[in-house]
């Protein structure tokens, strides 16, 4: 394997990592909070649609890239509605989104552009297209580092580059900031942030609306920066492989950047090598695609280090009278 | 998670159940969707023609889960409907299970196989898709370049893996010395719907050196050509003609006339021929397409090239091995 190809591999496990690490971020902020969230699937999907259709019909990018995020947050307000006021099921509300999603874009698509579900492709305007760095092309003759930095580093949209920069943010507001405190205390004893004077309910749906606007991110990258226009179910899946992700990671920022680069490159390399020849014996394809779920699997079974979800995970909360 | 589904499934499937006319034909469509732009569409669009012909009526519906086959197929046939027609291979298996219950009920499965002699009330319809994705291989291989050309396949299936084998053969025929990458997206029915995998898989055959990529994949595909067209490559369509998507990044798209498959059935109605069915260059059911869109793309010359090989598989003179006769392709391993 060469410099080039190396390069190729891991260009294409950047460009497959970014929407599973938004979403597994989305997932992350939601969980700490104490809200499972199933929906990130859906939520990736509504936005997807609506990112493509907005960027058609105006033919600006960025307008549907906030449509998009608009529509997440959308589902993401029904499910802080159905989970947190009225304190159903979060499995079974996020479950609902999912369905919802998948039926309302194809639908709407059809209804809207007579496509069968799909949206027109989108010209040069309404896609995000590659920026390349300063210097990419004076520093490329440089070897090794050169490339590195014009292929690997340069030249992905600016929503791989946002997705990178939430993670220290991430971080930094859960770590740092009293808003990061509160919130990581309502996933684990809601009733002494309910002591402390300080709103469950809000932080909670404060907490929904950040993983809204990180699934609507994901979807406008899948839609409209990795392809141009949305096709149903065009999510395939990611939303629950961020989920997996987020448990892999242990519900920790930095490790699910790592967990999600990890799972983007496993995508790579089955893409890339239908089969691995090691030698005594081929890995076929299909292993390589399920990696990421016996990771999980492993993860969980506490091979390796205890995965602790939030203590206040899946339960509603109840104030005591 | 799954139970879910299928719950909603049956709802669904109950829904559908109201108002039903007797004897209208009815057609049910794969996962991939009434409206893929492809295979499914191709089947819709032969019913539409059927319709808009006769005056006729029918019913349609698209399934959503694996588990509302069988319940779409049931609904059909009680209510009358005759005869159901179902595109996809994954609907040959049910309907060998569903076709006893249902004597008087014609059945049709385009792409499946249902043994004749066992259920008398079955046509299955097939495509000669290798003579066609030989075509379009002597068409990738004379308007590449580089000797380099990729095939991006759907789900790993015996059909798709003859589409392969054909095109590598066309291609072969044109350059032996070819080189051909050959992808598939996955192994699950979510491979037909994955248009950054198809994007992703066509970047890493560009960066091996392809530049005409074949792409078999339902709207998978529709992410091969669109990345196609932005690296200012050639790729080929499928199934449905798909030359307009991209004016001059798509050479040519390799036809299956499902729609002419669809339509014969329903005129036929209820005195539908049964038993097997194969549809091939000589019976017009495959072929390449030819239109405004790529009319520059595709020379005269490579127009007499590919019209003299059609001729010479129609004669017999060439043979095209059929990957599903023997799981191996000699010119292709994959």
């Amino acid at each position: 394997m060469d410099l080039a190809t190396i390069l190729q591999v891991l260009d294409s496990t950047v460009r497959l990592a970014i929407p599973l690490l938004l979403a597994c971020l989305a997932g992350l902020f939601s969980e700490r909070s104490g809200i499972i969230d199933i929906g990130l699937e859906g939520k990736m999907l509504i936005a997807a649609f609506f990112s493509a259709a907005v960027a058609f019909a105006t033919g600006s990018v960025w307008l549907g890239m906030l449509a998009g995020i608009a529509a997440s947050m959308v589902l993401s307000a029904i499910h802080g509605l159905a989970s947190i006021t009225f304190r159903g099921n979060q499995l079974i509300s996020g479950v609902a989104l999912n369905f919802l999603a998948s039926g309302l874009t194809v639908m709407i698509a059809q209804v809207w552009f007579s496509e069968g579900g799909r949206t027109p492709s989108l010209m040069t305007g309404g896609r995000f297209s590659d920026i390349a760095l300063p210097f990419a092309e004076t520093l490329r003759p440089i070897p090794v580092l050169g490339p590195i930095y014009a292929e690997l580093i340069s030249g992905h949209s600016i929503l791989v580059y946002v997705g990178f920069l939430m993670v220290p943010l991430t971080w930094w507001v859960l770590q740092r900031t009293r808003f990061g405190l509160r919130l990581r205390a309502v996933g684990e004893a809601p009733e002494a942030v309910d002591t402390a004077g300080v709103s469950v309910a809000g932080l909670r749906f404060a907490a929904l609306a950040i993983a809204g606007l990180l699934c609507g991110l994901a979807g406008a990258y899948l839609a409209t920066g990795l392809q141009a226009g949305f096709v149903r179910e065009m999510t395939a899946g990611r939303g629950y492989i961020a989920l997996a992700a987020l448990i892999f990671a242990k519900w920790r920022p930095w490790y699910a950047l790592g967990a999600c680069l990890l799972f983007g490159f496993l995508q790579a390399i089955a893409l890339r090598y239908q089969n691995i020849d090691l030698g005594a014996f081929t890995v076929p394809v299909q292993v390589m695609d399920a990696l990421p779920y016996i990771l999980t699997v492993v993860i969980l079974a506490g091979f390796v280090g205890k995965a602790i979800p939030p203590r206040a995970g899946g339960q509603p909360y109840v104030k005591e009278r | 998670m799954s139970f879910v589904r299928k719950t909603l499934g049956s709802v669904a499937a109950l829904a559908l159940s109201a108002g039903a006319a007797l004897a209208d034909p009815a057609l049910i469509y794969d996962l991939g969707g009434k409206f893929d732009k492809s295979f499914n569409e191709a089947a819709f669009n032969g019913a539409q023609r059927w319709a808009e012909e006769t005056g006729g009526e029918f019913r349609d519906i698209e399934i959503q889960s694996e588990a509302q086959r069988e319940q779409a197929l049931r609904r059909f046939a009680e209510n009358g409907f005759n005869p159901v027609v179902t595109t996809g291979f994954s609907y040959s298996t049910i309907i060998a299970n569903v076709a006893p219950d249902y004597p008087d009920t014609k059945f049709v499965t385009i792409d499946g196989y249902v043994d004749p002699e066992a259920h008398p009330n079955v046509l299955s319809i097939l495509f000669s898709e290798h003579e066609g994705s030989f075509l379009v291989g002597m068409l990738a291989a004379m308007a590449s370049e580089s000797g380099t050309v990729g095939f991006v396949g759907g789900m790993d299936i015996p059909l798709i893996r003859k589409f392969a084998c054909g095109y590598a053969q066309g291609v072969k025929a044109v350059n032996a010395d070819a080189t051909i990458i050959s992808n598939m997206t996955g192994t699950t029915p979510a491979a037909w719907n994955d248009p950054v995998k198809g994007s992703e898989l066509a970047k890493a055959q560009i960066s091996q050196g392809a530049d005409v990529i074949f792409a078999a994949a339902g709207g998978t595909g529709l992410g091969v050509l669109q990345t196609a067209a932005d690296e200012g490559i050639l790729s080929i369509g499928v199934d449905s003609n798909q030359n307009y998507l991209h004016p001059g990044s798509v050479l040519t798209s390799m036809l299956k006339r499902v729609d002419v498959a669809v339509y014969e059935a329903m005129s036929a109605g209820e005195e539908l021929e049964t038993g097997v069915q194969v549809l091939g260059l000589a019976e017009e059911g495959v072929g390449y397409a030819l239109d405004e869109n790529n009319a520059e793309l595709i020379g005269d010359e490579m127009q007499a090239a590919v019209n003299e090989a059609q001729a010479k598989i129609i004669d017999g003179e060439i043979t095209v091995h059929d990957y599903t006769s023997d799981d191996s392709c000699p010119a292709l391993t994959f």
